[in-house]
């Protein structure tokens, strides 16, 4: 044991005696830890806070109906064909409905289903937007808007008006930002909805509601669901949309394949929906990690070189203490443990200064209508950045440190004895 | 008496810049308690003799033997712990850790052997300073002190594992008259008292003349 304590002592002497080496050493390590822990935690806070912009808004599987093509055509039926083909020409879709056939026994069966968080009905209606001499062609979205609030965030993006007053209110709409903007029209105002086939109904502002998307915004509308049923003249169980939340979200491809073969509809899961999106956050963590590697090599290159001076400098101690009977081991154990102190000096210093940085970020405001709820940059805390950290610091004074404490190791006293 | 260190024919060359046949068919033994000094031209392979007989040198041919136990050809890794122990070596140049304290200049060898506690290590490396009249400098940086008081601050940290032999290449070629007697009788005591080899290169023929023995040499070769 005491043979560790004075080869530390040795390393700590030589660190201590050369202390502006030290410290530039030290402070190469500082830099590349904290660009690394500042740059990954704001680059993941803003991949989560996008994530969750897209996410928050996408169910975790979506239930439909397409109008499409059958995929069997009457000929198809009509005669196999053994050596023949068959074409035709100008297939159009059968005249089918966009509901969901069943739609409140699928509902009750979802959620009687563990893994389902919650089920919400929509119902979808393309639909004219009439205000004075204005007519815009937009979107209006039947919901049951109580259990919308309970299983999305969309009580975030409600910017004027409560879901509560759309939910007492027999006649009323959430209109989008941007729509109401187009209309100059403002919370309180009544609103004109004209169907495709030419029905008007008169409805009351409740609400303002901005996603921050504007292809969104400029289009959409939210009734409750019995007041678009009633527009379009449905029956009660008109339903076009169901919105499925998981618990587990990484279950949703194979649920939605299973739906889809249970009930006959299309459904589309939340990663088939947003695959371009993933790519998005690969590449900025693809980004902030090279980079902070780019600047982890430097530190270790300034390691190396200072460590590598040091090592030509103590050529005469290193003899010295071999001739007294210290082991090649030994000196190489005096100077990669120089290089860890440097490594973990710095690196911790490295952790304080990224997390200093990130409090710093995580205080400027940042305001943006897209994203209603943020007020500030975002920051991603996480501890493990921080252990990475320390992990990265270590290896890289490690790798930097162990050629020159190798050479050192190799050192020939006898050689070095008589050149003086 | 137990023969403390043995060589049998070393043969050594220099291959750069050109071959040279630097010491040739070596043979001696060193007994225990035995007080011997080298002597010879400068050039004649003293330094070179040294450097083998105390393990750091190990490209050689022949047999070096510590208390009967073949040396050659063990790892260096054995070697450095036989150094420790075994042997105390002051060079020809004193040689100390310039960013040490002297005390603990004295001290790393116990420390690195690590068999005695902190006190007990301190309290050895005082008492050999006392030896040498220079405990008055413990505490001094080694760089700040003059050359003699350092070659005698090596001699001290020569001895602090009490080794079994001592070699010095001219470990009193930089003190006074005074302070060679007094190193001189030291290593007289050393050597009645505990029964300490020395081989010691000098060129100092009355130090050399005081000795058990004189081993002479002339173009790598032992003539007596
Ligand atoms: N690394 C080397 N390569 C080639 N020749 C060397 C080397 N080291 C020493 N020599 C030669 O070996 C011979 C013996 O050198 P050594 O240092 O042993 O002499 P010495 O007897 O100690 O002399 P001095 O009394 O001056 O110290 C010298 O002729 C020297 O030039
Ligand atoms: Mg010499």
């Amino acid at each position: 044991m005491t043979r560790w304590k004075v080869l530390l002592e040795i390393a700590r002497t030589h660190l201590f005696t050369r202390m502006k080496s030290t410290t530039t050493a030290s402070l190469g390590v500082t830099f590349g830890i904290g660009a690394y822990i500042t740059l990954v935690s704001f680059m993941t806070g803003l991949n989560r806070m996008l994530d969750d912009l897209i996410l928050n808004q996408t169910p975790h599987i979506h239930l439909y109906n397409e109008i499409e093509p059958s995929e069997q055509q009457p000929v198809n039926l009509y005669l196999e064909p053994e050596n023949a083909f068959h074409v035709v020409h100008s297939v159009k879709p059968r005249q089918s409905q966009k509901k969901i056939h069943n739609a409140y026994p699928i509902l009750q069966y979802l959620k009687e289903d563990p893994a389902v968080k919650g089920a919400t009905p929509q119902l979808r209606a393309q639909i004219f937007y009439l205000s004075g001499s204005i007519e815009l062609g937009g979107n209006l979205t039947g919901i049951d808007i109580m259990e919308e609030v309970c299983l999305s965030n969309i009580r975030d993006y409600i910017i004027e008006g409560t879901p509560e007053a759309l939910d007492n209110s027999e006649s009323g709409i959430l209109l989008g930002a941007g729509l109401a903007r187009k209309m100059s029209l403002s919370t309180g105002d009544r609103i004109q909805v004209s169907t495709v086939k030419g029905a008007v109904f008169p409805l009351k502002i409740v609400g303002l509601y901005q996603s921050g998307i504007a292809d969104i915004d400029n289009v959409q509308g939210f009734a409750g669901l019995k007041t678009v049923q009633r527009i379009l003249g449905e029956p009660r169980n008109y339903i076009t949309d169901i919105n499925i939340k998981l618990l587990d979200i990484d279950k949703a491809p194979a649920m939605a394949r299973q739906l889809k073969r249970l009930f006959g509809v299309k459904a589309t899961d939340i990663n088939e929906a947003n695959a371009q999106f993933e790519t998005g956050s690969d590449i900025r963590n693809l980004i902030t990690y090279s980079v902070s590697v780019t600047l982890l090599i430097v530190a270790g290159f300034g390691i190396y070189n200072i460590l590598n001076m040091l090592i030509y400098e103590k050529m005469k101690d290193i003899a010295i203490l071999k001739a007294t009977g210290f082991s090649g081991g030994d000196v190489q154990f005096i100077f990669i443990s120089q290089a860890i102190i440097i490594g973990v000096a710095g690196g911790i210093l490295g952790l304080l200064v990224g997390f200093m940085l990130s409090r710093l970020i995580d205080g400027i405001a940042f305001e943006t209508e897209a994203l209603p709820t943020i007020t500030t940059y975002p920051i991603n805390y996480n501890p493990w950045f921080y252990i990475i950290g320390l992990s990265f610091a270590l290896l890289s004074t490690f790798i930097a440190g162990y050629l020159p404490a190798d050479k050192a190791r190799k050192i020939d006293p006898v050689k070095i004895i008589r050149g003086s | 008496m137990a023969v403390v260190l043995k060589a049998d024919h070393i043969d050594k060359y220099f291959k750069k810049p050109v071959a040279f046949h630097v010491l040739k068919d070596i043979c001696f033994d060193i007994k225990r308690g035995e007080f011997a000094s080298i002597m010879g031209k400068s050039g004649s392979g003293k330094s070179t003799l040294l450097y083998i007989l105390s393990t750091m040198d190990t490209d050689y041919t022949g047999a070096l033997y510590f208390n009967n136990e073949l040396v050659t050809g063990q790892s260096h890794e054995k070697l450095s712990g036989i150094r420790n122990r075994h042997i105390g070596f002051v060079f020809q140049f004193h040689y100390l850790l310039s960013e040490f304290s002297v005390l603990e200049n004295v001290m790393l060898p116990a420390k690195k052997l690590g068999e005695k506690s902190y006190r007990e290590i301190e309290y050895d490396a005082i008492e050999k300073l006392k030896m040498l009249h220079i405990d008055h400098l413990a505490k001094k940086r080694a760089s700040q002190i003059s050359g003699g008081e350092k070659q005698r601050v090596a001699i001290a940290r020569a001895l602090i594992n009490n080794p079994s032999i001592l070699m010095g290449d001219e470990p009193t070629g930089n003190l006074d008259s005074y302070n060679s007697e007094n190193v001189f009788n030291i290593f007289k005591q050393l050597k009645e008292e505990q029964g300490l080899s020395l081989l010691v290169v000098t060129h100092d023929i009355d130090f050399a003349e005081r000795t058990d023995r004189i081993i002479q040499l002339e173009d790598g070769r032992v003539v007596n």
